[in-house]
């Protein structure tokens, strides 16, 4: 009797004083990848002949302090914010979408085949709200074959998500080369160009268009959604124990086709914003690949909603800036994709030594990283 | 059989002196969060002799076997392997030792063919295939077992596969050989091909460690029987005795032992069994049904038995007992009940009205819960809060959620009730559940099913892996509930528990229903004969 007791209290305490260092564990697996990146990113740098500092220092100019830096940066956020936000819903009920590319690129290409005749059709204020919605649409549409083969067999989404982008790509190359293509313009194929001023509204006083609102609000909503609504914890609830989920009666295949149609419609919203406040066009095989440079940021924001919004300011101001400092170091802009790496790399070390030293949580959940381990084999 | 009796009456002389100990575990205890899986075990298993473990699921036997392959370090104990003491920090330490180990699962790889299956450990650059060519013919006539070196594994029966894992066992020169529930996925033909092996494996010198939860099995290839029960050693049978009792006295003595009966000197069971005085007095019940089963079959997972045919009437207010050794159906039967499980046939009745095809959400509704076993794995999600786990059945239900929306105040005074009434021990509603003690977290399952007026309970081992304390506490509660009218099916591995709470005992055997005896006075043994006389019939 009295050894139960003991145990009990002996377990009690250990259950308190855990609370800081969980924060402290938090603040380690989240900054210190990117502080590492940072670091070995500045060797790197050395080790080419550049100074780090200078290099650093362009990418600060060019994404915050040069003229429209900030700005630049701003509207680069747009699409990611609203990328990370389809990429949590996911998630979090432990599901893979990796198509985001598919998703985004088709998505964009409908959206931008069809603006410029709807824009002429209706006045410009509905005609982007439809067209927003469109893009939503096509997103969701994307994620069907995947979620349906999932949910229904258990076929593994990680590899039906990724051959659908590729299938997404090439069918998004298709229309601009077919059906949408505009003769009229240059010989490389494009579609038609949705004038500049029939583009989404900007925020008074800036260049920044009115994407980043929608990608803030979306970020909000689904913030709120995961934690506050009935909806969210059911994902929760899939993607922590997916058994469990059975046993609590839940609709579990509704459930998967639902969140993967909310995901694919805001990484279809992303496109949107991408289209209409800044492209009005697609060219053919322009791709911008944001997919795969947000996925690790959602990680090191523990997927959640509002704690991505800084990491994906910095990833934008990166990717602004870079584009500067690059030209100025006279290296090639892909120098964000050895940070993005590095980042990478570096969350898998915490992680590995994470694992080994207990320290803290893991960047996935419990269930993503069983299902991951169950899908290689073992 | 006979080969052994041959051996044993030409060698009986020598045969002590000649047996000496392969591998001894000394006082092996080892403690995992809120369980310990074994205490104090000490097993000896000798040259030239088949040990049997025997036990329930959970007893133990694996975590020990785990310890002895090196899978497991051990918190305290010793390991003497040809008398010398050794530690045996990895799976690998354990083959250099010569302990081999066959485990339940399959680890051949399917596409390979059976030489390159067994080459997969070699070291060295150039794989040396004449050598293993030689090596598998060797090991085979010692086995007296054919085996085409070249042929695809996968495409070979499981019998044959089987063999092949202990031939990769023995490939190392192991002295000490482990078959960890050998026999779960053998035909009867498969399980006698194997007979014959452990005969010759114990004539070269071999030492088996055979670990089994079938009565029959231990009695019929075993040398020797040590018996876990909650990670003890709480008996053992001598060879000498092995060879003198009959079977059926053997078991009898087996199932006293397992089953409590004998077990005054355990000082747990002792204080339980104060609590049980005598048999329940008989109660009287309505007549009409709560739930009723007809002709219910349902698949089983991979590799385990589905239920057949099973028809069960439990009248309101009546405890219904499932007996039967672990993995003869239980869970299934009760997912079954819970609709986590589809139908193959059958139906199953709810105050007269069928429930086949609801949903878990719709039968919960209808005041049909299930208290399953799996506390952890599907019961709870051990990251959320003591209060969202008591309602993980009711998500986006009123109070609640208000159109979709948590209503936190709801919730927590809903927790809060549930916490003061059924004795959870948490510092707080908010505490993530995954914190508390296995006992508490039992309390928290009962709390949310016992809640939102039950009316036929399904409770899986509901008192499985508890301090004593809890156990009691659990089984007041299922009484309780009786009384006023809820209908309970207890399943249960412990017929003591059985036999304490219970107003009817169903045993359960390889999926199908055995028998339904009425509690009364010799009943457990009823039960035990059920539960045996099937196993040994299959």
């Amino acid at each position: 009797m009295s050894d139960t007791a003991a145990t009990e209290s002996a377990e009690l305490a250990a259950a308190r004083p855990g609370r800081l260092g969980a924060l402290a564990d938090t603040l380690v697996r989240s900054v210190g990848p990117v502080v590492l990146a940072l670091v070995a990113g500045a060797v790197i740098l050395a080790a080419l002949g550049r100074n780090p500092g200078t290099f650093y220092g362009d990418i600060v100019e060019g994404g915050l302090t040069r003229g429209n830096g900030l700005q630049e940066s701003i509207i680069r956020a747009a699409p990611l914010l609203l990328i990370a936000a389809g990429l949590i819903v996911v998630f979090r009920a432990n599901i893979w979408n990796l198509g985001i590319d598919g998703q985004f690129l088709l998505a964009g290409v409908i959206v931008a085949g069809v603006a410029s005749p709807l824009d002429d059709a209706l006045p410009n204020g509905l005609a982007l709200v439809l067209l927003w919605l469109l893009a939503g649409a096509v997103g969701a549409v994307w994620t069907l074959v995947p979620a349906f083969l999932r949910a229904y067999y258990g076929v593994n989404e990680i590899i039906t998500t990724l051959m659908m982008t590729f299938i997404g790509i090439n069918v998004a190359n298709l229309f601009i080369k077919g059906p949408f293509r505009d003769f009229e313009s240059t010989n490389v194929p494009q579609t038609s160009v949705l004038p500049v001023e029939r583009r989404l509204p900007d925020l008074p006083g800036t260049r920044i268009h009115a994407g980043i609102v929608v990608a803030l609000v979306a970020l909000v909503v689904v913030h709120y959604v995961m934690t506050r609504t009935s909806f969210g914890l059911r994902l929760n609830v899939l993607g922590a124990n997916p058994r469990a989920a059975v046993h609590f009666g839940l609709s579990v295949k509704r459930l998967i086709m639902v969140s993967f149609a909310v995901s694919g419609m805001l990484i279809g919203f992303a496109a949107a914003a991408e289209i209409l406040g800044v492209w009005g066009y697609v060219r053919a095989d322009w791709d911008p690949a944001f997919g795969l440079i947000v996925v690790p940021l959602v990680f090191l924001a523990r997927l959640n909603a509002i704690a991505v919004i800084p990491f994906v300011a910095l990833l934008a101001v990166l990717s602004i800036g870079g584009d500067l400092a690059a030209r100025r170091a006279e290296l090639p802009n892909d120098f964000l994709l050895v940070l993005v790496g590095l980042i990478l790399l570096f969350m898998a070390i915490t992680e590995y030594l994470g694992r080994k030293r207990e320290l803290g949580q893991s960047y996935l959940t419990e269930g993503l990283r069983q299902s991951l381990r169950r899908r290689a084999g073992r | 059989m006979s080969e052994s009796a041959a051996s044993t009456s030409t060698g009986n002389a020598g045969e002590a002196a000649a047996k000496r100990p392969a591998v001894q575990l000394l006082g092996i205890t080892k403690a995992f969060p809120g369980v310990v899986a074994n205490s104090d075990v000490t097993l000896v298993a000798l040259e030239g002799e088949v040990h049997c473990l025997l036990g329930e699921n959970g007893a133990g036997k694996s975590t020990l076997m785990n310890i002895l392959s090196g899978m497991l370090e051990p918190d305290s104990g010793d390991i003497l392997v040809g008398g010398a003491p050794v530690e045996i920090d990895s799976p690998r330490k354990a083959l250099q030792l010569g302990i081999g180990m066959v485990y339940q699962h399959s680890t051949l790889i399917p596409t390979l063919t059976v030489l390159e299956n067994l080459m997969l450990g070699a070291t060295g650059l150039v794989l040396d295939v004449r050598g293993a060519r030689a090596r598998l013919a060797e090991l085979a006539g010692m086995l007296g077992v054919q085996v085409d070196p070249d042929a695809v594994t996968g495409t070979l029966a499981l019998g044959q596969q089987q063999q092949l894992e202990i031939i990769k066992a023995l490939w190392r020169g192991s002295k000490v050989l482990i078959l960890d529930e050998p026999t779960s996925m053998l035909t009867p033909q498969g399980v006698a091909e194997l007979a014959a092996v452990l005969v010759r494996l114990k004539a070269h010198g071999l030492a088996v460690i055979f670990i089994t939860h079938k009565l029959h099995e231990a009695v019929e290839m075993g040398d020797r029987v040590s018996i876990l029960k909650q990670g003890r050693l709480v008996g053992t049978i001598e060879p000498g005795e092995l060879r003198a009792a009959s079977p059926e006295e053997l078991q009898a003595r087996i199932v006293r032992i397992m089953f409590g009966e004998a077990t005054q000197e355990i000082a747990d069971v002792a204080e339980l069994e104060r609590s049980v005085e005598g048999h329940r007095p008989r109660r009287e019940l309505p007549s009409e049904l709560a739930i009723e089963l007809l002709h219910v079959s349902a698949a089983g997972d991979r590799g385990q038995v589905g239920i057949h045919d099973i028809s069960l009437p439990v009248r309101h207010g009546e405890i219904m007992g499932i007996a039967g050794v672990d993995g003869n159906g239980q869970r299934e039967l009760a997912e079954a009940v819970a609709g986590q499980r589809p139908l193959a046939a059958g139906e199953i009745r709810l105050d007269g009205r069928t429930i086949s095809t609801l949903s878990v959400a719709r039968r919960e509704r209808l005041g049909l819960r299930y208290v399953t076993d799996d506390r952890l794995g599907e019961g709870t999600v051990s990251r959320l809060s003591v209060a969202l786990n008591l309602v993980l059945k009711r998500i986006g239900e009123a109070p609640f959620w208000r159109r979709g929306v948590i209503q936190k105040g709801a919730i927590d005074a809903q927790a809060s009730e549930l916490v003061a009434r059924f004795d959870v021990r948490t510092p707080s509603t908010e505490t993530r559940l995954g914190t508390l003690s296995g006992g508490n977290i039992q309390k928290v399952l009962l709390a949310r099913e016992l809640s939102f007026e039950p009316r036929v309970v399904v409770y899986n081992k509901p008192t499985y892996g508890l301090d004593v304390r809890t156990t009691r506490a659990v089984r007041a509660r299922i009484r309780e509930q009786a009384e006023r009218g809820v209908t309970a099916l207890v399943i249960s591995t412990d017929l003591e528990e059985l036999v304490d709470l219970c107003d009817r005992i169903a045993v359960l055997s390889r999926g199908r229903l055995a028998g339904i005896v009425a509690n009364e006075p010799g009943a457990a043994r009823r039960v035990g004969e059920l539960m045996v006389g099937r196993t040994v019939e299959g």
